[in-house]
């Protein structure tokens, strides 16, 4: 998890386009600036940075979906439950289904545990439109290495 | 069994928040109801799934960005109603 990039990512575990489902994971660092204040003696992760690493995760699932051909952008966040505290040096295990693929957008439930606790749970809602800039693309292409996706599962 | 307009009046009416009376056929969804386009998409999902059907928001907007339709045929309620049907026939014909 690099924070100051918003990269919550670390690693996929599984993706299966089949059932429309990924599994990745997210390291919460030991020690971030973030957690200097929210809270003074007591560091959690930020639910919006929990909310965020759930969209991530859908982000992933449905450009593998897509094939990389659109970019998904959050739209909607609804339901989104911050079940228990998430402290540094956790680990995520993040959990993403497709509930709905629409015209141009997609809906996702999402559910991030620490070991077998659950922690968090959100139901969301992702835009999908072109990539906006080939930049973009090149460095989802980049990130999707660094983080293992499994392109194999994209190929033809 | 309710019609499908009174379906969409109420997933609208629903979603939106907007009083089910003030909904009527003659409705126009955006020019009318104030729906935007983030609202429309939650319309758009609850309708896909009560209908189970998918309904073409991407081919409709195209249309209406080059000129071949107009937003009337899409989102006055009463022809969003019959577009509706008819994804919902061609779907049982395909099935």
């Amino acid at each position: 998890m690099q924070l100051d990039y918003f990269q919550l990512i670390d690693r996929i575990v599984e993706l299966n386009l089949e059932d429309k489902t990924i599994i990745v994971e997210a390291q919460v660092p030991q020690t971030h600036t973030i957690f200097e204040g929210h809270f003074p003696g007591f560091p959690i992760m930020p639910g919006v940075l929990l909310t965020e690493a759930m969209a991530q995760s859908s982000g992933w699932l449905l450009l593998g979906i897509t094939k990389f051909e659109r970019m998904p952008f959050l739209a909607m966040v609804k339901e989104a439950k911050m079940r228990g505290f998430v402290s540094p040096g956790q680990l995520l295990t993040i959990e993403v289904k497709v509930e709905h693929e629409g015209s141009g957008f997609a809906v996702t439930s999402a559910k991030a545990r620490v070991g077998t606790d659950l922690k968090c749970s959100a139901n969301l809602t992702f835009r999908q439109i072109p990539f906006p800039d080939p930049s973009l693309r090149v460095h989802m292409d980049a990130m999707a290495n660094k983080i293992g996706f499994p392109l194999q599962a994209i190929t033809p | 069994m309710s019609s499908t307009f009174d379906q969409i009046a109420t997933i609208i009416a629903e979603t939106c928040d907007i009083p089910r009376d003030t909904i009527t056929p003659e409705s126009h969804a955006i020019d009318d109801l104030g729906i935007d386009s983030l609202d429309f998409l939650d319309i758009a999902f609850a309708i896909d799934k009560a209908f189970g059907i998918k309904m073409p928001l991407e081919k409709w907007t195209q249309e209406v960005n080059d000129g071949k339709a107009t937003t009337e045929q899409y989102f006055v309620l009463k022809n969003l109603a019959a577009r509706i049907d008819e994804l919902v026939a061609a779907k049982n014909a395909g099935a």
